[in-house]
């Protein structure tokens, strides 16, 4: 049965960028042990017969034709921005890492 | 250490991803245009902005034009696959993901054949994939414009979205000395089949092809791979070819050393010509793909992609054997055309009217060597097919000889306008009128009577020196020919 980590928590989590206490990381690792148990239960009624799916619908292909639509002024693009500079979203600088 | 050492101990194993910017109208899942520049963050919508509840629907131009890629790679064409979301914090995606394929690309397992001097080597290709572009971030408060030592980062989202093809080789092996020419030749004859296909602009100056370089060394002959650098940012053809060299050279120095190569990401640097540690893969590289819930499966029917083959360009091999037996090249005239990635300019000049001798001088005469001058690839220099095909048709209409087009030349590439502008505004069309010529001549065999007096007595071999003096007085812009028939003609 799947058994998550303390140690597999605290790596999702900082995956995730959510900053856990220890404290948290020992309330929350057995938790979602817990909650992994739970939907692993699924397991016990998936015969040979299910496929492993990822779409509840039984469809493919569906696209769109190549042409352009109106979207968003920038001024609208930029509305929600915490912060504008030279009609651009500003963000922190990053560290550690390089695009 | 000298390149030869490198061989001498080690064999390189190459791998290359290449990402192509679609030019397809729209972007991958959403409406917006897809083109990048332009007023900033103008061209985006909920969707490619990552708002809360918008739904991405797939452009199935995109889809096609994905399926055409991998049908001139050889590649087998996916009967089912997904999109996938890529999870990371970064913010050229607003998402915080970006929506590509993980372990069902549309293409995978075909091939192409490149030609490096007169041998052809296959490089395979592992996959094609679809995904989308990124934004554009400005750091401001560096010095130099990078993210170190940058206050904060400016982003402009006209660009996220965008049809990427990521194109995936398997490991190159057995290149060894020509490891680094059959890395630029592998990017060079895919982005000439990629404008052939006519699904992207293709041009690595801004950023339509971007390169990828893996490089790994092992010890000669003992069939392992060794340890992996991926070099990002690699945008000229003849930039893969240094990242190659440059990157061979750097492990073989660690590993002669005793030392042991880090997996890592490194950073190319044009002007200096060398590569610097970016961040070594870790934990962040671990992007937790699932399949995209958002987007349903894409089955291509094997009768659409029977119709998308039909659809394909000439092959590569077939098409260079035809343009050779219809040129009239010699194998090393095609060799050097072809190595020096002049293949599509000339064949364009061709059509524009050139006769195929001519447009290969010019091409991988003056306009190599200027490319090489430049550190520009042949097909980013600021001249057309069409200028050069008209430079020449001046030569051939005896409007300037070989020497001025040299200079219309440089003025085109200067940007100073079309050939006849420069022609126009230099001052450069050859004299052939007999009037000027006629005076200029006059003048010359006034002041050169002895040499007058040789042609007279018959040594019409004498007449070079007259004329060298007219073309002085004519400073270069007269038809040399009609000088010499002149002077012959005054002098019997």
């Amino acid at each position: 049965m799947p058994e998550i980590s303390r140690d597999e928590v605290a790596h999702l989590a900082m995956l995730a960028r959510i900053d856990l206490s220890d404290a948290e990381l020992d309330h929350l690792a057995p938790q979602l042990s817990v909650i992994l148990e739970s939907v692993a239960s699924i397991n016990g009624v998936a015969g040979d017969d299910v496929p492993p799916t990822s779409h509840p619908l039984p469809m493919t292909n569906v696209f769109r034709e190549d042409v352009v639509v109106p979207g968003l002024t920038a001024e609208e693009a930029l509305s929600g921005a915490p912060a504008v500079e030279d009609q651009r979203f500003s963000v922190p600088r990053i560290l550690d890492e390089e695009a | 250490m000298p390149f030869d050492d490198v061989l001498a101990a080690y064999d390189p194993a190459l791998g290359l991803e290449v990402h192509v910017e679609l030019n397809t109208a729209s972007k991958m899942f959403c409406g917006c245009p897809a083109v990048f520049g332009g007023e900033p963050n103008a061209g985006t919508c909920p969707t490619c902005l990552g708002l809360p509840g918008a739904m991405p629907v797939v452009n199935g131009k995109a889809v096609e034009s994905a399926i055409r890629i991998g049908l001139a790679l050889n590649c087998d064409i996916a009967e089912w696959c997904r999109f996938a979301r890529k999870n990371y914090f970064y913010p050229d995606m607003p998402k915080n993901f970006q929506t590509s394929q993980y372990d069902e690309p549309i293409c995978f397992d075909g091939y192409m054949d490149v030609d490096v001097d007169g041998e052809t080597y296959r490089v395979e290709i592992e996959r094609a994939h679809m995904e989308e572009d990124t934004g554009k971030s400005l750091h401001v408060g560096g010095s130099t414009g990078r993210i170190h030592g940058a206050d904060h980062s400016l982003v402009d989202y006209n660009r996220a979205g965008i049809p990427l093809i990521e194109i995936v080789t398997r490991p190159i092996l057995g290149a060894g000395e020509k490891a680094p020419e059959v890395a630029k030749a592998y990017v060079a004859q895919l982005r000439e089949l990629i404008v052939a296909l006519g699904v992207s602009e293709a041009r690595m100056d801004q950023g339509n092809l971007r390169a990828d370089v893996n490089l790994s060394l092992s010890p000669k002959g003992s069939g392992a791979l060794g340890t992996r650098t991926e070099t990002k940012n690699v945008n000229s053809f003849r930039s893969v070819e240094r990242a190659v060299r440059y990157e061979m050279q750097r492990h073989a120095v660690i590993l002669s050393g005793g030392g042991s190569i880090l997996q890592e990401t490194r950073h190319w640097h044009e002007d200096t010509g060398i590569t610097t540690s970016g961040r070594e893969k870790s934990d962040a590289e671990d992007y937790r793909y699932f399949p995209e819930p958002d987007l349903v499966p894409v089955a291509p029917s094997r009768e659409w992609v029977d119709e998308l083959r039909e659809t394909l360009p000439e092959n590569p091999t077939v098409r260079r054997a035809r343009l050779q037996a219809d040129w009239g090249f010699s194998d090393m005239e095609m060799r050097d055309t072809i190595g020096a990635g002049a293949l599509g300019l000339v064949e364009e000049t061709i059509a524009e009217g050139a006769a195929p001798q001519a447009a290969r001088k010019w091409w991988l005469g003056e306009l190599a060597r200027r490319s090489n001058e430049d550190g520009v690839d042949i097909v980013d220099l600021p001249i057309t097919p069409a200028d050069v095909a008209r430079i020449q048709a001046l030569v051939d209409e005896k409007v300037v000889n070989d020497k001025l087009a040299r200079q219309v030349f440089e003025g085109v590439l200067a940007g100073e306008g079309s050939p006849d502008e420069v022609v126009e505004k230099r001052g450069l069309a050859v004299v052939s009128d007999d009037g000027a010529l006629g005076a200029a001549v006059d003048k010359a065999i006034a002041a050169n009577p002895d040499v007058a007096d040789k042609i007279r007595d018959g040594k019409v071999a004498a007449a070079g020196a007259l004329i060298g003096a007219v073309m002085k007085e004519m400073r270069g812009q007269a038809d040399a020919a009609r000088v010499r028939e002149l002077i012959l003609e005054k002098l019997s």
